[in-house]
């Protein structure tokens, strides 16, 4: 099981963003991808994903050997990509019980119709390990949710899906303390030797929740600098500026 | 990794898009005149009254011009003289299953509605082309008095009722096409429930189109009694053909003091179909009618149902879904004429734009000026899929007077690239993804529907969502 990315270069519009990326998520691991703004980080996990506004211009994103990136989103989706998105969107009308079921019957084989009995025990097993109300389920997806509810909601997506590997993009902005605390405690809970969790930010705040096993600098679209956990605390302290001027020393 | 575009899609309507072949024992031939009605007159044994009926009608359609001053012009590709008015094998619609002809007998298994009739419904008509093949009620609902019969059974047995109500809701001269109905009319149901009787479980009734160049004119009154109660519903198919086939059908309903009609249409005609139809109520004192109104699939759809509020404290509702598909054009919505004080409207419209679809709401409110405490409430919004769809919404609210109240709102949305996205990033298909949002957009509506209907609605969005991905 790997996802290796090599020499990525992608662009939106005319304008060049990743300027080749080398990375590999790692499964059973915690990884960090830090980085300004501007760096590439947003970017990066939606290449991953397959966002339709990107263009790869280079380089290649091989899923157990595979090259993903002619695959459609939803293949990726379906073969163990997960995204939390920062700004998810709103689906009016549609409850997360029936969005989550819509997203689970597709992965199952053409034909085969989900046994709704199975799939609420599940649901409501891994709502109560996040510690989630089941009201919630009866909710239209991120229709008038605050920022916290729509990260919980991305959580508890993530939770349902089981994937091999999941971005978290962002994930901290927008939250306050508990909100923070409650989403980094169900990554916690869901993390585990079958999945790769790689956790996108500028700030370092949410490493303090979860903790990475490895912390990666992403700057001008390339990893400039990788690190132990250690290496968050550095930035937190001396800025992005302090890696900069020696990545131009390095280069 | 662009955007695809919706092409001009094909729809594979796999349930409707079938046909086995057929020898008519009566057919009226290609073409429309006095002729063919006298013929139709003749094959029916129509009371002379019925005959002069649709001989004068038939003058007021040709005298009527198309509509197109504010309809589309797609209605001049109508070629009245192509086609075929009446098919039929000649039979008495049968009470059993086991009677019915067998390739008869088989379309209708084949949409699965002997099966539905045994799990949900007091009563069924499978209407066949011109007539219908099959009509039965259980006999419990049959003990209460409940009339359920086609309209040429309706007209010969219980001519004191029919007689009564018939083109009285809507007259021959209401519009072009209710003419034409009314000069070639067969088929459709005569339903009469008596005072203070409730059918529990609702009455159905099937449209298959099976014919090429074929025109289906069923005529529809359902008269429900003081008090009475019922529930009915329609379902329509047709095969894909190359050359157009035309629907036009007139129903309407009477509502006497304190009775409750709902009207339920699910229609998935084909893309070839002209479906024009003409469906009005008349709600009494205290009466009930509700629309609740699918309209999915057909070339160009013509349709807004309405209620005539003629009895203090009337009720009227229209509840609308339309779906058009590239190459579609769905002009749906709704009429509400309050005629007595306390009377209340309301109409909810949603439509989907799919692809180059186009979708047009028209809507008329009258309240005049003399009447106090009626209330309307208009709500239309439209769900567009991609940007080459086009909605229109011509909300016609002729209120005078100050003591009615009048609540209008209508809004536009688009099914947005980023849900798209996001749905896909949870492993649904951009056809599931679409059918999902489109099933969100008319869920409050669904709700309200008998559970079988909701799970066919969605059936029919998920096929049509299948059909628009390129």
């Amino acid at each position: 099981m790997s996802l290796i990315i090599k020499d990525l270069h992608a662009s939106i519009g005319e304008r060049q963003i990743l300027k080749g990326l080398n990375f590999e998520m790692k499964p059973g691991k915690v990884q960090a991808i830090m980085g300004p703004n501007g760096s590439g980080k947003s970017t990066l996990s939606k290449v991953i994903a397959g966002h339709p506004d990107y263009t790869v211009t280079a380089g290649e994103i091989l899923l157990n050997g595979e090259n993903i990136l002619e695959m459609e989103p939803d293949v990726r989706a379906r073969a163990g990509i997960f995204m939390a998105f920062q700004y998810p969107s709103e689906i009016p009308g549609v409850t997360i019980a029936n969005f989550l079921r819509a997203a689970v019957q597709a992965r199952l084989p053409e034909g085969e119709l989900i046994d709704a009995v199975e799939f609420y025990e599940t649901l409501y097993a891994k709502m109560d390990m996040l510690e989630m109300k089941r009201e919630f389920t009866t909710r239209f997806v991120n229709e008038g949710f605050s920022g916290g509810e729509k990260k919980r909601n991305e959580i508890l997506q993530m939770a349902m899906l089981e994937p091999k590997y999941a971005i978290l993009d962002e994930t901290d902005s927008g939250l306050d303390i508990d909100a923070l605390r409650i989403v980094s405690h169900g990554v916690n809970k869901l993390k585990g030797p079958h999945m790769g969790v790689l956790v996108i930010t500028h700030y370092q705040r949410l490493l303090n929740y979860i903790v990475p096993d490895e912390v990666h600098v992403l700057m001008n679209g390339r990893i400039v600098q990788s690190g132990g956990k250690e290496l968050a605390l550095e930035l937190e302290e001396k800025g992005y500026d302090w890696i900069k001027e020696d990545s131009l020393v390095a280069a | 990794m662009s955007q695809t575009a919706t092409p001009d899609i094909n729809i594979d309507r796999s349930v409707g898009d079938f046909h086995y072949d057929t020898s008519y024992e009566f057919d009226a031939g290609v073409g429309l005149s006095s002729k063919t009605v006298d013929y139709i007159c003749d094959v029916k044994g129509d009371p002379q009254w019925i005959r002069d009926f649709r001989q004068k009608a038939l003058k007021i359609f040709e005298s009527k011009p198309m509509p197109t001053h504010w309809a589309t012009e797609d209605l001049e590709n109508i070629v009245f003289e192509n086609i075929r008015y009446y098919l039929s094998k000649g039979q008495v619609p049968k009470r059993t299953w086991e009677e019915v002809p067998e390739d008869v007998k088989r379309t209708f298994e084949r949409l699965g509605i002997p099966e539905a009739e045994r799990k949900f419904l007091s009563g069924v008509e499978a209407q066949f082309d011109s007539e219908a093949a099959y009509s039965n009620i259980k006999a419990v609902v049959a003990e209460q008095g409940v009339i359920f019969v086609g309209s040429t059974e309706g007209l010969q047995k219980h001519p004191e009722i029919f007689k009564k109500w018939f083109g009285k809701v809507i007259p021959t001269t209401d519009n072009k096409f209710s003419a034409l109905n009314s000069a070639v009319f067969s088929g459709g149901s005569f339903i009469y429930i008596p005072p203070g009787v409730k059918v529990k479980h609702p009455l159905q009734a099937y449209f298959r189109i099976n014919a090429q160049n074929f025109g289906q004119f069923e005529r529809t009154l359902i008269i429900a009694d003081e008090g009475a109660e019922v529930t009915y519903m329609e379902g329509c198919t047709a095969p894909k053909f190359e050359t157009a086939t035309l629907h036009s059908a007139v129903v309407e309903l009477v509502a006497l003091k304190g009775a409750k009609i709902q009207y339920i249409t699910v229609q998935n005609w084909s893309s070839n179909v002209f479906n024009l139809v003409t469906k009005r109520g008349l709600a009494m004192e205290e009466a009930e009618i509700k629309w609740i109104d699918c309209n999915i699939g057909s070339r160009l759809t013509m349709k807004y149902p309405g209620v005539i509020l003629k009895g203090r404290k009337a009720r009227g509702e229209v509840i609308s879904i339309a779906m058009a598909n590239s190459g579609q054009h769905q002009d749906t919505g709704a009429k509400m004429y309050h005629l007595a004080d306390d009377t209340t409207s309301n109409i909810v419209a949603k439509s989907i734009g799919i692809g180059s679809g186009r979708s047009t709401y028209r809507g008329m409110v009258h309240i005049p000026k003399h009447l106090k405490g009626c209330k309307n409430n208009t709500e239309c919004d439209a769900l567009l899929i991609n940007t080459n769809s086009r909605t229109d919404t011509y909300p016609a609210i002729q209120v005078r007077g100050n003591k009615n109240s009048v609540q209008h709102e209508a809004s536009v949305s688009k099914v947005s690239a980023e849900q798209i996205f996001y749905m896909q990033q949870r492993g649904m298909t951009e056809a599931q993804a679409m059918s999902l949002s489109v099933n969100g957009f008319v869920n409050d509506l669904v709700r309200q529907f008998p559970l079988e209907y909701s799970v066919e609605l969605k059936r029919l969005i998920d096929m049509e969502m299948e059909g628009s991905v390129g």
